[in-house]
């Protein structure tokens, strides 16, 4: 019995660890996306002369399609900003929107040269749908902001060309070529973004781009991005812009960390439905070992209810004494494990494990521990219940 | 003066199957047993003797019949009443004690009491005082095993006794005694049935011990025949 209680310990305080990382990283991992690129990200237009959109639900979970590609007329970027920006400040929820004028140039430090993508923002509108200021990790932001000429680049790109704050490095591409000085460098966590993106004045970027007025894309910050799908699908349907919402967009990570935190909790619960099944075996022996001391104490007037009782007040007090220790020692070990040292860079950028404190997790762990014992006591409980008192005690004389 | 009878019951019938062939074990067997009267059932072995005594003790069902106790038909009471007048009204003494070796003498004695809902003070006192009765206050907090076998089934006795049944029923309570402790095991029941007014229905295989008591029922092949 001490064993099976011991494996309810266990079972409830590794699920509850496991738990706490797998959705701690995958927390870290959102909101590292959520401040880099935003909860949605309005694009390029698509006009099907045909009629655009031939369903969509109300909830907005439909996705859209075009009836005929052949005929459908296809528009780069956001010709009409202002437009799309008044359009959007009407629908409920959204944040943040800022205007972005994305595209390719060639950046040079002193001895070498580096493809990047170049970022226009708007650093006020684009503070609002990032993190941006807070991944700054040289310089200052202010210098950005007031200097049209500036520029903020992206962690591994200084790396590879050895720049440094106040250095003066060239664009080319685009039009020409023009001279940017860096106010600071920035760390996003993603590597691909750390490594290719460069952030300059949206002014400017139109001037390098040639596009006096145009925008690549608009990305939008929520204030509950959960919403984003949605919210996603009724832009794209009202405004006809194509509109991605993070969770479509990162889909594929996000799938990899929904297989592992089931994989982890199915692979922890066995430990929970093994103790399960000790326990059961444990009072599965005993309420044959002390059939005779039931059906003797049937005589005496107990019920067949007391006679289960027995059993399920065992079971309750295991159950109890499992998930109060399994919690405990599950809160201690999530701590213990957050302050264990590991260095992650590329889909996000951290230094220890990181782990989500959710009251669910301890729900979970709960709700499987207990259906596990009440049913390992519950079945030999009932075989108690039924024990004909006569029958015994006749065969045992 | 004639007491009405504390149990009656007509026309029993019970059988069982065994590899499917019905074995008749009781055929309409009739009895009554009065107040204070301590009543002996012989008979050989298989004649449905403690058969009789465990439907009388509502702890089995016959196929037909009844039974009547304090002139309430006790068979067409639930599961749950039935266990209730085992509690309240009936007292088991075995061949074997069947006491509860986890449980000290006091705590085994005072289960029943404990069961019926008293408070462990009050069901501990009047254990005490019962075991006082049977001499083995002494021996209240030790547990079954320190015991001799007389002893065990006098805290037996004990334990059947300490929620005042009406009827004790056993089941050849000096079946694995020597003739010393059997003659004490039957004082005592025959001092519960003398001073307490409990009736007492016995089976045993000791001539000896039956034809001491008030009353003698012989049984054969599942009937009363005398």
């Amino acid at each position: 019995m001490a064993m099976s209680l011991i494996g309810i310990i266990f079972g409830i305080s590794f699920f509850v660890i496991t738990q706490a990382q797998t959705s701690g990283f995958e927390a870290f991992f959102i909101r590292t996306i959520l401040g880099t690129n935003g909860a949605i990200k309005i694009s390029d237009r698509f006009q099907d002369m045909d009629g655009t959109v031939s369903k969509v639900s109300e909830d907005g979970k439909s996705q859209f399609f075009f009836r005929s590609r052949e005929e459908a007329r296809y528009t780069e970027g956001i010709v009409f900003p202002d437009e799309i920006r008044n359009a959007l400040a009407s629908y409920q929820g959204i944040t943040g929107i800022s205007e972005v004028l994305e595209g390719t140039a060639e950046l040079s430090g002193v001895s070498r040269s580096f493809p990047v993508i170049f970022h226009g923002i708007r650093h006020h509108d684009h503070s609002q749908v990032s993190e941006l200021d807070n991944q700054l990790i040289g310089g200052v932001m202010d210098n950005f902001t007031t200097d049209p000429m500036s520029i903020l680049v992206g962690s591994r790109i200084a790396e590879r060309l050895m720049l440094k704050k106040g250095d003066r490095v060239v664009m080319k591409g685009g039009t020409g070529t023009i001279q940017l000085k860096i106010a600071g460098l920035f760390e996003t966590g993603v590597s691909q973004i750390d490594k290719n993106r460069i952030y300059i004045h949206l002014s400017t970027a139109r001037q390098f781009k040639g596009e006096r007025f145009a925008g690549s894309f608009f990305q939008v910050g929520l204030s509950n991005p959960e919403k984003a799908p949605e919210l996603a699908a009724q832009i794209q349907y009202h405004l006809g812009h194509r509109s991605v919402s993070w969770q479509e967009r990162e889909k594929v990570w996000l799938d990899v960390f929904k297989a592992l935190r089931i994989s982890s909790a199915i692979t922890v619960s066995s430990i929970l439905l093994l103790s399960g099944l000790g326990i059961f075996n444990v009072f599965a022996i005993m309420v044959i070992e002390k059939t005779r001391d039931i059906a003797i104490l049937r005589s005496m007037g107990f019920s067949r209810f007391d006679a289960s009782a027995v059993f399920l007040w065992q079971g309750v007090i295991i159950l109890f004494i499992g998930l109060l220790s399994g919690c405990i020692f599950g809160f201690i070990g999530t701590y213990f494990i957050s302050e264990i040292p590991l260095r992650i860079r590329g889909i996000f950028s951290t230094d220890s494990f990181v782990v989500n404190w959710d009251i669910s997790h301890y729900l979970w762990a709960i709700t499987i521990a207990s259906v596990f014992v009440i049913i390992a006591s519950w079945i030999p409980a009932r075989r108690a219940g039924k024990i004909e008192p006569a029958k015994i005690i006749r065969e045992t004389l | 003066m004639k007491h009405s009878p504390l149990l009656q019951a007509k026309n029993l019938r019970y059988s069982f199957n065994e590899a499917g062939i019905p074995t008749h074990v009781l055929k309409d067997v009739s009895m009554e047993l009065l107040p204070g009267e301590i009543t002996s059932i012989v008979g050989p072995s298989g004649c449905g003797k403690s058969t009789l005594l465990y439907l009388l003790g509502l702890l089995d069902r016959p196929d037909s019949g009844d039974i009547f106790l304090h002139e309430k038909d006790v068979l067409k009471c639930d599961d749950q009443t039935r266990t209730v007048l085992r509690n309240h009204k009936l007292g088991f003494v075995f061949q074997f004690h069947f006491l509860i070796k986890e449980l000290s003498v006091l705590d085994n004695v005072a289960l029943p009491m404990r069961k019926a809902g008293h408070s462990a003070t009050t069901s501990h006192k009047k254990a005490r005082n019962v075991l006082d009765k049977f001499g083995l206050l002494d021996k209240a907090s030790r547990f079954p095993h320190k015991l001799s076998g007389g002893e065990q089934q006098r805290v037996a006795i004990a334990r059947a006794i300490i929620n005042s049944p009406s009827l004790i029923l056993a089941d050849e309570p000096t079946g694995n005694l020597d003739s010393e402790n059997s003659k004490i095991v039957y004082s005592v029941l025959s001092k519960l049935a003398t001073e307490e007014n409990i009736s007492v229905l016995l089976v045993t295989h000791n001539i000896e011990l039956a034809q001491s008591c008030n009353r003698v029922i012989r049984m054969r092949d599942g009937r009363i025949i005398e």
